[in-house]
């Protein structure tokens, strides 16, 4: 019994990422597009119609990452004006800093609409309560797995609660199905301030294939304010865990 | 008269005028007795508007031959309403619910029809999630516990409700609807077939490469392509991947209810290896962008190849090694043996699919009975358990998580990059006034899609079933009698989607 326990420990070794900064995900990974200009608008006038949800503009040329999905496709139909990068460090404190223009060579995070309470508060532990709305399962498996073995989140004193009374914040993640909407705006409600509200997932920010869904009730996000835009489908836990250390950080005046 | 159409999972689509318009009776009558076969139960039963009605279409698998068998019927309009064969054979109840809820119609003597997932489309709008006829049971000693519908971890939200006598669960009952988005609608809202595959992936995000191959054989089917043999050696890869990569998950899960951290940490540090095999095949964790209709945007390199080997090879060998240890642990065993009991008997009623009917010695495997794409050349042989609890439910993961190793070890031997895959196709004219319908082994269970067409070649219906809608039941049944404390091992062992049932 305990050789077998011990085999399993040797097998796995030392399974944390000691720096989770330093990671570079693999080459085929889509995280922030690199796009460019061209005289020649066919490419993108066709990857922009082919686009499910319609994230891509020609005139100009931008792509909102809050509508973007990562399929990739557009960059097939048009190589010389889009072009995905391995960056995943794709969060933004404001929602019209995802979308992304020609010209532009890294993901804005405007650290000047960031609240000075936040990093007060929360900058030593931040404890945050997840509501999914019609999420699709595979943002809540990444969100888990920030906590895991190996990404291992908790180090830096940020977890997920169960209960919204002892949470600091709330993460949201799907479209907002009409039939969750009102037991969001509860379980936000009963969050004591000063809290936070994160969107993860480019479903969440958009609604993504369901943001004309008779099905979906969007109103969440009129009413309140939102700290964190994370995009992705899914957003990569790195993505994740990489936003919110940076909301957290003391920001220098 | 012939009361169904027989075709089988590789045949092409099906024309419209070949199914038989049958007299509803005639069809209660042969169902009624046929269903008490265990080589038969239904895959999908939907309805779809016509001019002046509805026509009802109904899909039976027969295990045994690998046939599918297509019929449909038409109603009179003013007729007072159906026999119910959910009062007969219980498999039927999601279905027959469906079709109440959104249409209106009356199953007579249904023992249980109750809102199935309060559609947006719903007919009777009054009927809401908070108004949820939940069973009640009066009695001094009993109490109810109410879960949901936000949980305690970050799942996905549905309620849950039990009636306790002391600490033992005499019934629970599962409203879910939470998760409804709309997909069947906006699957046909726009022909863009990209966007299409994309909501395919999304029917149920960790099951996101099952699903998409379900579209994609589906379209394949319409349009009467024959995909290469080695985009149909790649797919099953993919979703062998994905079996493996939640089977994993799932062992971790239920270690964690029950304070195992060993198991668990080494659990997810094994699924992190194969997701992340996943990613440097296709650049998703969870094979989003993957399976595409007719081609593939990531055919298999040289790297890839060997990187897939090497990191299943491991994963394999210490996923052994837990097994092994697992098997043996006896407090482990303690929880786990003789709880949570489907008998087969009740999961035959139930219509039970996948792993968790394997478990209770079904021996239901579409990648077995009704092969299709790269299984239809090779022989599967299912993994089943006569246990029926949550340690058989655990042990067929176990298994099939050895088995899907070799399966991609086996195929990727010898196997070098492949010339004749084609770039996806989002454009192929569809066959007009037809039905077309796939059917996928997903690490859940039976995946079954189905499309009708108009005249042009427009899908103008379109229906998903994951595994989780006939699976629900079992969990609710497998906790009767239990302590509550046990519920969370069993929703483990079962592991259903959320999303997959409200669509």
């Amino acid at each position: 019994m305990l050789f077998g326990k011990a085999k399993i420990l040797r097998s796995h070794g030392w399974q944390y990422i000691p720096d989770l900064d330093a990671v570079t995900l693999t080459e085929e990974f889509r995280g922030f597009p690199i796009l460019s200009e061209t005289k020649e608008k066919d490419d993108i006038e066709r990857a922009a119609k082919l686009c499910p949800t319609g994230a891509i503009t020609t005139a100009p040329l931008t792509l909102d990452m809050g509508k973007c999905l990562f399929c990739g496709e557009c960059q097939r139909c048009a190589p010389r004006n889009i072009r995905f990068t391995n960056e995943h460090r794709l969060a933004a404190t404001r929602r019209e800093d995802l979308v992304v223009k020609a010209g532009d060579t890294a993901p804005k995070f405007d650290t000047s609409v960031i609240r000075p309470e936040i990093a007060r508060y929360f900058g030593q532990a931040l404890q945050l309560r997840e509501v999914s709305a019609g999420g699709d399962c595979s943002v809540e498996m990444e969100l888990n797995a920030t906590g895991n073995v190996n990404f291992d989140f908790g180090r830096y004193g940020v977890g997920f609660t169960a209960s919204p009374r002892h949470a600091d914040g709330l993460v949201l993640t799907g479209p907002i199905s009409q039939n969750m909407a009102e037991a969001l705006d509860i379980c936000y409600n009963s969050i004591a301030e000063p809290k936070i509200l994160v969107v993860c997932g480019s479903e969440a920010i958009s609604g993504g294939l369901y943001a004309n869904s008779p099905a979906v009730d969007r109103s969440f996000l009129d009413k309140y304010h939102v700290d964190l835009w994370l995009p992705g489908a899914p957003t990569h836990p790195l993505c994740f865990i990489d936003g919110i250390t940076r909301l957290r950080k003391k920001q220098r005046k | 008269m012939k009361l169904y159409y027989t075709t089988n999972n590789r045949a092409s689509a099906v024309v419209l005028q070949d199914i038989p318009v049958v007299e509803y009776m005639e069809l209660y009558h042969d169902l009624s007795e046929r269903m008490h076969d265990t080589r038969y139960h239904v895959a999908h039963y939907f309805a779809t508007e016509i001019e002046n009605g509805l026509r009802f279409f109904m899909l039976v698998l027969d295990d045994e031959t690998g046939e599918v068998l297509i019929t449909s019927f038409i109603p009179d309009y003013y007729a007072e309403g159906l026999a119910s064969l959910t009062a007969v054979h219980p498999q039927f109840h999601p279905f027959e619910r469906e079709m109440h809820e959104l249409y209106g119609i009356p199953f007579d003597s249904h023992p249980w029809l109750k809102p199935l997932r309060f559609s947006h489309d719903r007919r009777d709008r009054s009927s809401t999630m908070d108004s949820y006829p939940f069973y009640e049971i009066e009695g001094k000693e009993l109490h109810e516990v109410n879960v949901g519908p936000i949980h305690a971890g970050i799942i996905e939200p549905g309620a849950f409700r039990f009636i306790c006598d002391g600490e033992q669960v005499l019934h629970l009952e599962i409203a879910l609807g939470y998760q409804h988005r709309g997909v069947e609608g906006e699957m046909v809202k726009s022909d863009n077939r990209l966007r299409q595959t994309l909501i395919a992936e999304s029917i149920a995000g960790d099951t996101a490469v099952g699903h998409a191959t379900a579209y994609c054989e589906l379209i394949e089917k319409l349009a009467g392509v024959e995909v290469s043999k080695s985009l149909r050696l790649e797919r099953m890869i993919a979703i062998e991947l994905e079996r493996i990569a939640m089977h994993l998950a799932d062992t971790g899960a239920l270690a964690t209810d029950i304070g195992f951290q060993l198991y668990q940490v080494a659990c997810e540090a094994l699924r992190t290896v194969t997701i992340n095999t996943t990613q440097a095949w296709c650049g998703n964790r969870f094979g989003k962008s993957l399976i595409r209709p007719m081609g593939s945007n990531h055919p298999l390199t040289e790297a890839k190849i060997e990187l897939i080997r090497k990191n299943i090879t491991d994963v394999r060998r210490r996923y052994c090694e837990l097994r092994e240890d697992i098997l043996e642990a006896h407090t482990l065993l303690a929880r786990f043996e003789q709880c949570g009991l489907v008998p087969k008997s009740e999961m035959e009623r139930i219509g039970g699919v996948g792993q968790a009917a394997r478990a209770s010695g079904l021996k239901r495997d579409i990648r077995h009975t009704h092969p299709s794409g790269y299984y239809a050349e090779m022989e599967h042989t299912p993994i089943v358990k006569s246990e029926c609890d949550v340690m058989a439910r655990l042990a067929t993961r176990l298994d099939e998580v050895i088995q899907s190793a070799d399966y991609v070890e086996r195929l990727l031997s010898g196997y070098a990059p492949s010339k004749d895959i084609a770039a996806p196709n989002y454009e192929a004219q569809l066959k007009g006034e037809a039905l077309s319908f796939s059917l996928v082994e997903g690490w859940r269970g039976e995946i079954c899609h189905v499309a009708l067409t108009n005249g042009d070649g427009r899908i103008v219906k379109y229906k998903v079933k994951d595994p989780s809608l006939h699976n629900w039941l079992g969990l609710a049944i497998a906790v009767r009698s239990e302590g509550i404390s046990d519920f969370p091992i069993n929703n483990k062992s079962f592991n259903l989607s959320y999303c997959g049932h409200d669509l």
